[in-house]
């Protein structure tokens, strides 16, 4: 009896541990849940991605300057693929920065 | 002969340009494009913007677009004069034909869909009054 007492007792424990071990695979869940991030521009169907649209761009690039990567901001790969290639050519006309520190 | 295609240039003057500067870059760019039986669909003038980051003594800049149809060679000089040209602190010369072909494309098929979806549900094709079967449904309950 006392044998299975002490299992069960110490059942809870180790599955905790466990789980702690099974978040950290999972690749941090720790701060809050995730959000189910969904593509900008497939949800408003924007099919053109400019590199004129300033405001537009400026969303995918925070302060530092680099491209939001797609885990992040959502977006589709093909969406990804356009608006990284208008990034850089809005780059190259001065519109938005390469690096900011 | 080549084949003509959509270009869309953009270029960028001295803050400290004057009026009479920008008009002067503004017609030999458009004797090359001319010269090539091109033609220039579109001008934008953005006017002056700060830059993002700076290109040697510049911290602002004239923006100018145009809106170019014509053949390759046409952009080949156009780029080699922009480059030489010492007016012109910075330029992008970008096709856009076949983005405007995927574009128009994409967004009929996108309205045969809608189109399509409708008349499965029993509406008329066009969207022309979407407050129609919401009344039926009103009749219906004021009946019952």
């Amino acid at each position: 009896m006392s044998d299975s007492m002490d299992q069960r007792s110490g059942g809870p424990g180790k599955g905790g541990r466990g789980g702690k071990r099974d978040d950290k695979g999972q690749g941090g869940r720790r701060g809050g849940f995730r959000r189910r991030r969904v593509c900008k521009f497939c949800v408003e169907h924007i099919d053109h991605i400019s590199y004129k649209d300033v405001r537009m761009l400026a969303g995918f690039v925070p302060e530092r300057g680099k491209i939001q990567p797609r885990r992040i901001s959502g977006t589709c790969a093909a969406h990804q693929r356009k608006l990284q290639t208008a990034i850089k050519r809005a780059r190259q006309l001065a519109l938005i920065p390469y690096i900011t520190d | 002969m080549s084949a003509h295609r959509q270009y869309e240039l953009v270029y960028l003057l001295p803050a400290e340009s004057s009026e009479q500067e920008v008009a002067d870059l503004q017609t030999q760019v458009e004797g090359i494009v001319g010269r090539f039986g091109g033609t220039i669909e579109k001008t934008e003038n953005w006017g002056r913007r700060r830059l993002a980051y700076e290109i040697g003594p510049h911290k602002e800049a004239v923006y100018v677009l145009h809106a170019i149809s014509g053949p390759g060679e046409l952009v080949k000089e156009l780029d080699r004069r922009l480059k030489v040209t010492d007016a012109v602190v910075r330029h992008l010369v970008v096709r856009i034909d076949e983005e405007t072909r995927v574009l128009e494309r994409r967004r009929t098929e996108r309205q045969r869909h809608i189109a399509e979806r409708r008349v499965a549900r029993g509406l008329p094709a066009e969207p022309e009054a979407p407050a129609a079967p919401r009344s039926d449904e009103q009749v219906d309950q004021a009946e019952v």
